[in-house]
């Protein structure tokens, strides 16, 4: 084991899979030179050169584009879009085209792209820097969606994203990059669809993504002085959903809350809940819960940005609520 | 009339054009038939465009096509009856029913996929450019769209990038005047949309979209400063498509501003001044009839594969979403 910061652990996956092969190549703006503007791609530039790793102009639906033109021709990009509020700007790209190609062409090809970008609030970036764009990403069909939590998780999850045939967009959480974890010495590839029980629990179920999952795993400690024992799992990609994880610890728990940062209106905790709902509704003992971020647009001030943010304190109150 | 190519390619341009004309005709047909699920966007009157510019590529060249795409595809040899398999929903063709005349896509004759966004393929052709260069090969990308993409963000910011960094691709407008309704005339300031390459630093060629062998001169040219690494080059053909946006689009906004715009177009018919022009240089009567009915026979062949095949089992639709799954 051995300690390292969740950006630099971004930055060995990289770096790992350009030097296992040669096809995969690192885009986006500012990703060269200086590394990336959340400097996850420190040095990646002065190893393997400027065709590899460039930089390009502030055109996201040219240079997203330009990345399924090289998927389709023999490529593996990873494209860099620096906040995950650009997705917008490139939407037609993703969504029309990289995630249906591969359908639209009956299978004659496949589109080995991933699409990097950060999520989260709490940096005072206000309402076009702060977003969590998860839930947005999965609804359409054809893309997969991963939300890592910490630092192995990240560097395991991405090296399967990168190897994946198929468009994924990773979600890497921005207050996350400066954060320190312990990791294995060598991170294998994490495989898509398969959730993570971090904590076990047999009261309460709490499906979390991203930074939720840490923060959750912090409730339930704070929760087990209460005697209240919560099981935490790590959703680790929404698309694919492991369902079967998350039905059989609610047929154990009896109550299940979401925790997912993204706007909570027709979000994840939405979802899930409703598929708890269609097959294991006779083993709820309280109605399903979830927390997200409420239906307003991220506000600049700390004083109005932090209370709308998921935190650990919030999950605590709704669990304790759930057990009454 | 002189020319430098021979009787042999000659031949091969008429074959091309006369073959996009018969497979349209036909796809007119079932459309008004009724056998045509969804839209057809005919290329009829455009065909010089594309035969002129495929003439002048590789077997391995990338081609990005559009919603009007059907000329693209028979430029590259794509085959007839997979693509009216594909036009008419069946599971035979070329995307199993599931893309349709909008998007097919022939990935083995290097159609990167026909695409229903206008200017969504510009930058995705400019990736296989990418692509190209940076695996070393001599291949290069041509991208086809339609005056309007020329107002979409992605053709500025994707010849941007190409100029920037010198990437072997050729851009090549299919101006035919009219986005739907909107003629190009009344959205754009600019005498030729060509001029636009002067803002990204590359050549800007205008050329008589309705003269086959004008377009492939531009397009040899374009082919050669992209594969010698000096970058792309940005085509104006100048051309017009004889029926509306799509089939059963009336068209009336072309007599806005001339009552015989569109006669005076299919007076300079492509494939009919083709034939004329190569009947003026030793070619007979015989050989272009040989020619004739030997697309006739493989349209015919098309038409009936399309028919006879089946409809695609509706378990299909799960399938092809993931390349694993």
């Amino acid at each position: 084991m051995r300690e390292i910061l969740y950006r630099d652990a971004i930055c060995e996956a990289l770096d790992e899979e350009m030097e296992r092969d040669d096809r995969v190549l690192l885009l986006g703006e500012d990703v060269a030179f200086i590394g990336g503007n959340f400097k996850t791609s420190v040095g990646l530039y002065d190893k393997y050169g400027d065709l590899r790793v460039k930089d390009t102009p502030i055109s996201e639906a040219g240079f997203v584009g330009m990345g399924t033109g090289m998927a389709l021709t023999g490529l593996r990009p990873v494209i860099e879009l620096m906040f995950s509020d650009f997705m917008l700007v490139a939407a037609d790209q993703i969504i029309n085209n990289a995630a249906k190609i591969t359908y639209m062409s009956g299978g004659q090809v496949t589109v080995p792209m991933v699409i990097r970008t950060p999520i989260g609030a709490g940096r005072s970036s206000a309402a076009q820097h702060s977003q969590s764009m998860q839930a947005f990403a999965a609804h359409f069909p054809g893309m997969k969606v991963v939300v890592p939590s910490n630092a192995q998780e990240a560097k395991g999850l991405l090296k399967t994203a990168i190897r994946d045939d198929n468009p994924v967009l990773f979600f890497e959480h921005k207050m996350e990059y400066s954060n320190k974890y312990m990791i294995d010495d060598v991170v294998l590839p994490i495989p898509f669809g398969k959730a993570n029980i971090v904590r076990q629990g047999t009261d309460v179920t709490i499906v979390a993504t991203s930074s939720q999952v840490m923060k959750s795993v912090k409730a339930a400690e704070l929760l087990e002085k209460d005697g209240i024992s919560a099981e935490v799992i790590d959703l680790r990609t929404i698309v694919p959903m492991d369902r079967e994880t998350i039905i059989q610890s609610v047929k154990k728990t009896g109550r299940l809350l979401v925790v997912d940062e993204a706007y909570e209106r027709c979000g994840i905790g939405a979802e899930i809940g409703a598929d708890v709902m269609d097959d294991v509704f006779y083993y709820l003992e309280a109605p399903i819960a979830r927390i997200g971020t409420p239906n307003v647009s991220l506000p600049f001030s700390p004083a109005l940005e932090f209370p709308l943010i998921p935190t650990v304190e919030k999950t605590v109150e709704k669990v304790r609520k759930m057990m009454k | 009339m002189e020319t430098k190519y021979s009787k042999k390619h000659l031949l091969s341009l008429y074959e091309i054009m006369y073959k996009m004309r018969r497979f349209e005709e036909e796809v007119f047909e079932f459309y008004k038939k009724g056998m045509m699920p969804g839209l057809a966007h005919l290329y009829l009157g455009e065909e010089a465009v594309a035969t002129g510019v495929c003439a002048a590529l590789k077997e391995d060249d990338y081609i990005g096509s559009t919603h009007r795409g059907h000329g693209h595809l028979v430029a590259r040899g794509a085959d007839l009856g997979k693509m009216m398999a594909e036009i008419l929903g069946k599971a035979t063709g070329y995307s199993k029913g599931k893309g349709g005349s909008m998007h097919i896509m022939a990935m083995d004759k290097g159609i990167l996929g026909a695409n229903g966004i206008v200017g969504g393929e510009i930058p995705i052709a400019t990736g296989a450019a990418y692509s190209a260069k940076y695996r070393m090969t001599d291949q290069i990308a041509v991208s086809f769209f339609g005056d309007s993409a020329t107002n979409e963000g992605t053709f500025h910011e994707s010849i941007n990038m190409a100029a920037a960094w010198n990437l072997p691709i050729i851009y090549v407008i299919e101006n035919n005047l009219y986005g739907i309704s909107v003629d190009i005339r009344d959205v754009t300031n600019t005498a030729n949309l060509a001029d636009r390459a002067l803002g990204y630093g590359i050549p800007g060629v205008v050329v008589d979209g309705m003269d086959v062998l004008a377009v492939q001169k531009a397009a040899e040219e374009a082919a050669e400063r992209a594969r010698s690494g000096n970058g792309p080059t940005l085509i104006e053909c100048k051309t017009y498509r004889w029926q509306g946006h799509h089939v059963g689009d009336p068209a009336v906004y072309r007599e806005r501003k001339d009552s015989n715009e569109k006669a005076s177009w299919m007076e300079r018919c492509p494939v009919a001044c083709f034939r004329d022009q190569i009947l003026s240089m030793k070619i007979t009567e015989k050989e272009v009839a040989k020619i004739e009915d030997a697309v006739e026979a493989e349209v015919q062949a098309a038409v009936k594969f399309a028919e006879e095949s089946p409809y695609p089992d509706p378990a299909e639709a799960y399938t092809d979403l993931f390349s694993d799954l």
